[in-house]
């Protein structure tokens, strides 16, 4: 006998346990979710009644447009728009309509925003909710009708305007037809504005590009979630041109906060009462 | 000394065979007049031929050409009386955009445009024509002032983007471009961009919520430059010249997106062959934009530029 031989039943008997322990762990999938942050592991279905905020360090998970609807308005009430619009290829983009496609059948949504009526707190409002898992939350002519739609029917109904903006900005297979959206959104925000209508823009994580440079930085009242990225430019970009570090904190909510361009940032499970007290305190007075 | 670009090499190459020959006659007895005649002929025939089929990506040489006339090139070719104004009240004075007050064929009118460097000196101090914050401000200002006095503006977009630092992010990049987008579209006056160079993304947009947009012949307008497109989709930044093509950034592209009013008609192989002639030519344009405009009522202008964006985006219902 070998003095290799004598490791060898310590060799079966290692694989033998770590089997067990793999089938220990193999739980469906799902069920458990660790936190991209602090690795803190939870179990998914107290998560989502955390409204997604990890119970040990705070981090808000990104969320769907269906998540936020379920969580904010007055359950019941909210009724969809506009779910019938469809992007085409102006630009004749190879491959662009079948991405599209497939993050339809990915998220359930006809874009990368979905657009509503209902009521928080019996308030009638309009709400646009991007979200990110389409297209990164990217902004072509059918996020932008959406919007624009969405503002249009607030103007018309007298009622307050609110957003959720998740977006890598414009939508490069659009070209400059995405870059005019974000005038199409502004021309309707000032003209709703000009009515004496609220606009609440709320940024979640990212907000950036053509979409913080247009509606998402014009509310009368701009909130954020914690540590959301908020910015013009994307990060390396600026690296690379000023050729220096940046700070760790560089364009989160909290940085925007301190640099005097948002209002409040608001944990999400204060959200849903502090939007809906900005509201109550807007209500036009009924002559 | 006008440099020639890429594509314009084969005229090149001739145009110094032609004065080699000229320079030989004049120093020779041998007369070669009828020779240099038929280049000539061959040359203005080839340069027809080669700027009636210029690419896409000829056009973004031209427009980054750098003796490419600036704002200030049309200010001073253009308009009388012009007195510049500084600052934003706030921060600074941003020197790559410009502003102020001129006249403009009898009348009083406000001017702002994105201004590029002639050389790396001014390149520096102007920034290379790419604005912070404060230059947004300062052109809202003056755009604010306009109204007051119920001057048109007429506004010189060139800029390859608003820029991207970190002092710029701090004091609120994204709110000022957006915070332009929102002003221009309630403002009581005339508004006319005209993209006279490059057209980059939200920076050129910031100047462009006008009631009409024209674009000089070889100028672009595009989301995101050729270079940055090609490498977020394709991982790839040489090949810009696919992308400036694909992602259809030029003057006859965006008329016939409808996002554009005119194409102001650039001299034979661009604007920097014949500055005094294109400034004449965008003078036309202006003075017809502005007869145009000059009926509406406050009223109809700010219906006029909502109905003009609101229509722009392709999509199926």
């Amino acid at each position: 006998m070998s003095i290799k031989d004598l490791f060898k039943k310590n060799k079966i008997k290692n694989k033998a346990r770590n089997t067990n322990k793999h089938e220990e762990h193999d739980v469906p999938e799902g069920i458990m979710t660790k936190c991209p942050e602090c690795r803190h592991v939870e179990l998914t279905k107290d998560l989502v009644k955390d409204l997604k905020v990890c119970s040990k360090c705070d981090h808000h998970y990104k969320m769907t447009a269906q998540e936020r609807v379920a969580i904010f308005f007055d359950e019941g009430t909210f009724k969809s728009l506009d779910d019938h619009l469809q992007s085409v290829n102006p630009l004749e983009f190879p491959s662009y309509i079948e991405k599209v496609k497939s993050d339809i059948k990915k998220t359930g949504l006809n874009e990368a925003v979905l657009t509503g009526v209902g009521e928080l707190e019996g308030k009638q409002i309009v709400v646009a909710i991007m979200d990110s898992h389409f297209r990164m939350g990217s902004m072509g002519s059918v996020v932008g009708e959406k919007i624009t739609r969405a503002i249009e029917d607030a103007t018309e109904l007298g009622a307050p305007f609110i957003i959720f903006t998740a977006s890598g900005g414009a939508r490069m297979q659009e070209g400059v037809l995405s870059l005019m959206q974000m005038a199409k959104t502004s021309v309707a925000l000032q003209r709703h504005s000009a009515e004496g209508n609220l606009f609440i823009s709320i940024m979640t994580h990212p907000t950036t590009g053509g979409v913080s440079a247009s509606f998402a930085s014009l509310g009368d009242i701009n909130l954020a979630e914690p540590k959301a990225l908020i910015g013009f430019a994307g990060r390396r970009v600026i690296e690379q041109t000023v050729r220096e570090k940046l700070p760790e904190d560089f364009q989160t909510a909290e940085f925007l906060l301190a640099h005097g361009q948002l209002d409040a940032v608001v944990n999400r499970k204060d959200m849903r009462k502090t939007v809906s007290t900005i509201v109550k305190l807007h209500v036009k007075e009924a002559n | 000394m006008v440099k020639y670009l890429p594509f314009e090499a084969p005229l090149m190459q001739l145009s110094e065979k032609i004065n080699e020959l000229k320079d030989f006659t004049a120093n020779a007895d041998v007369d070669m007049s009828l020779e240099i005649k038929q280049l000539e002929d061959r040359f203005s025939k080839l340069a027809k031929d080669i700027y009636d089929n210029i690419q896409p990506w000829d056009r973004v040489q031209i427009a980054r050409h750098p003796e490419r006339p600036t704002t200030k090139d049309y200010i001073n070719a253009i308009f009388e009386d012009f007195i510049e104004l500084h600052g934003d009240r706030n921060f600074g004075d941003d020197e790559a955009i410009v502003g102020g007050i001129a006249s403009f064929e009898g009348r009083p009118i406000t001017i702002i445009g994105h201004q590029r460097g002639k050389d790396t000196k001014e390149n520096i101090r102007r920034n290379f024509g790419m604005p912070h914050p404060e230059g947004y401000r300062k052109a809202l200002r003056l755009m604010k002032q306009a109204e007051k006095f119920s001057r048109p503006i007429i506004c010189f977009i060139d800029t390859k983007g608003a820029y991207p630092g970190k002092a710029a992010e701090e004091r609120g990049q994204s709110e000022a471009i957006a915070r332009n987008l929102f002003e221009m579209a309630g403002l009581k006056v005339p508004v006319i961009s005209v993209v006279i160079g490059e057209g980059g993304s939200g920076g050129a947009l910031a100047l462009g919520v006008a009631n009409q947009i024209h674009m000089l012949e070889n100028a672009t307008y595009s989301v995101i430059s050729p270079e940055g497109a090609a490498s977020i989709l394709w991982k790839d930044a040489t090949l810009a010249q696919k992308a400036a093509e694909a992602m259809r950034i030029t003057a006859p592209n965006l008329k016939e997106m409808g996002i554009i009013e005119e194409i102001i008609p650039e001299v034979l192989g661009g604007a920097h062959k014949d500055v005094a002639q294109q400034a004449l030519n965008l003078k036309a344009v202006l003075s017809n934009s502005l007869e145009q405009l000059q009926s509406f009522t406050s009223e109809e202008l700010v219906q006029n530029r909502y109905d003009k964006f609101r229509t722009v985006g392709v999509y199926a219902e």
